[in-house]
């Protein structure tokens, strides 16, 4: 009887285990549903290749123009500027905590850095409107107040906390002995970072890069602040530009009616964004597999 | 005895973690182009010994060493402060208990110690890296694979490999600590024949848990009790007719 009650027992669990591990799979594929199912409507009225090699996105105009290539460009260039700064600083910081910091400067560091990606990424869009891109102005007069580069750096330093959180963590965890082989060997701390624990502790890293390179891309908030919601097809950081996310923010935030082709044009614009990430995770992952040496830690 | 070149000699080392003393006024003489065995029951410090030597203690904080081990023949002071560590691990290679291969193909593993060096030559890598995987028995092994990672060879291969990086840059000494104790019997055979080979070129100091792969190999022996040098001398006279009761019983598996 006891034992009836515990397989009893051991059976709910694991269903609620089994349920809570599928629940989001569903939440999951209902939104890629819904952006797919949405976006269907749009792209019944607008061909796709007028859509993938339009050079003009003007949606919201009396004679509107779905190209949604100054979208990509936008998007492109704000996320390329920002893990520029993000990646190499990032890792930089991963190399010091990991293999030269003390342990007290490690305690005292890390939760710094921390912080930083505590900070509401609103603050970090005024940051770059009211300070970086005043300051860029002093330098380079020719500079929109509405640029792509001054969200593009303040989004790379946003980053750099995921980057080195991620990192560190895999490269602290390549053991000991494999250290003490490369010292053994008469190596410096440097050579031993750059030629042993950086291979070793390379899928953490690009772990760390895939994430940081996938928040870059669906940073909203700093660009939509600082970026200047102008679907401009240029790669010039100096102008203003527009990204995917923060044409949607531009849309949800109007009053466009629901169900208007206006509105099906966040739907077309959210599913690129969606397969865009995919088809760069995709490539992480197989890169990933390709690169590493089988049987790492 | 008498006739044989010194190649290092410890002066009364003492070796402290923090506050805690490991090594107590050990002096020893370690012969040139031969194997010298650090015997002794867990935790009586024969590793920690060892580890002076290439300054190992170094990468962690609160070590302390005093007393001396003199090189030769240059004479100098190996775990002087005022002696680089990098410097010291140039000339004494290593071999650790758990075989440590890099996650890098057979040939990078080997060529590390020169690419550090500053070696880029491609030539000379290649030549070494033939010469010392030769040496190192695992040439055979290994020859039509160089550039497939170094983790899909067995545990022995691994740790001959690890032999192999080692002889790469010609140490002068080389350190092994328990290099068999992760390894099957077979594979220990081989690596047995491999020391007793490569002292022919380079002095050798082993750290082993097995006193009869120190009867085997070694042509000196030290048993270390907590941690002091209790006894030193030729292997066949610590095993046949130790002076010290402590070694005695040791090695007639009385305690230990």
């Amino acid at each position: 009887m006891k034992n009836q009650l515990g397989k009893i027992k051991e059976n709910i669990i694991e269903m609620l285990l089994f349920l809570s591990a599928i629940f989001s799979i569903i939440i999951t594929g209902s939104i890629v549903f819904i952006l797919f199912y949405e976006s269907i409507g749009f792209f019944k009225e607008v061909s796709i290749i007028e859509f993938l090699t339009g050079k003009e996105w003007t949606p919201l105009f009396a004679n509107p123009k779905f190209g949604v290539l100054p979208l990509i460009a936008g998007t492109f260039l704000t996320t390329g500027i920002a893990i520029s700064i993000a990646l190499p600083l990032g890792l930089i910081a991963a190399i010091y905590l990991s293999e030269y910091a003390t342990h007290r400067v490690r305690e005292i560091l890390k939760p710094v850095l921390e912080v930083l990606a505590a900070i509401p990424t609103v603050v970090y869009g005024y940051f770059a409107l009211l300070f970086l891109t005043p300051l860029l102005q002093k330098f380079i007069p020719q500079i929109s107040s509405f640029n792509a580069l001054s969200p593009g750096i303040i989004m790379g330093i946003m980053i750099i906390p995921y980057v080195t959180s991620v990192s560190e963590d895999s490269m602290r965890a390549v053991p000991m002995h494999i250290r003490e082989g490369s010292y053994a060997m008469g190596a410096t701390r440097f050579q031993t970072a750059i030629k042993v624990i950086i291979p070793a502790a390379f899928s953490g890293i690009g772990a760390g890069f895939t994430l940081g390179i996938s928040r870059a891309i669906g940073e909203t908030m700093v660009v939509a602040i600082a970026a200047g919601m102008m679907p401009n097809f240029t790669l010039n950081p100096l102008e203003p530009v527009q990204t995917f996310t923060s044409y949607i923010v531009q849309v949800s935030l109007g009053d466009v009616p629901h169900g208007t082709l206006e509105y099906k044009t966040i739907f077309a614009a959210g599913v690129t964004l969606f397969l865009i990430t995919l088809i760069f995770n995709i490539i992480g992952f197989w890169l990933k597999k390709r690169i590493i040496i089988r049987g790492v830690y | 005895m008498v006739t044989e070149n010194l190649k290092a000699k410890v002066n009364n080392l003492n070796f402290y973690y923090g506050n805690t003393q490991v090594l107590k006024n050990n002096n020893l003489p370690i012969f040139e182009k031969k194997i010298t065995a650090l015997i002794g029951p867990s935790g009586c410090g024969k590793t920690t010994f060892l580890r002076c030597f290439n300054r190992m203690h170094d990468l962690y904080h609160n070590n302390r060493y005093e007393g001396e081990i003199i090189l030769y023949p240059d004479n100098i002071n190996i775990i002087s402060p005022l002696i680089d560590p990098i410097e010291v691990r140039m000339r004494i290679g290593m071999v650790f208990q758990k075989p440590n291969p890099f996650p890098k193909s057979i040939y990078e593993n080997i060529a590390f110690g020169l690419r550090i060096r500053g070696i880029k030559k491609k030539s000379i890598i290649d030549e070494v890296v033939e010469k010392t995987l030769k040496d190192a028995a695992l040439w055979d092994d290994v020859r039509d694979r160089l550039h497939s990672p170094a983790f899909n060879l067995s545990g022995g291969q691994q740790q001959r490999l690890c032999i192999a990086r080692a002889l790469a840059t010609n140490p002068e000494i080389l350190l092994f600590d328990e290099p068999t104790s992760a390894i099957d019997p077979i594979a220990t055979g081989k690596i047995e024949e491999l020391m007793v080979e490569l002292k022919k070129k380079v002095t050798i100091i082993i750290v082993t848990h097995n006193i009869h792969q120190a009867a085997r190999i070694a042509d000196y022996t030290a048993f270390m009790y907590l941690g002091e040098i209790i006894e030193f001398g030729p292997t066949e006279k610590i095993f046949t007719v130790p002076s010290d009761k402590r070694t005695e019983l040791y090695i007639s598996g009385k305690f230990g």
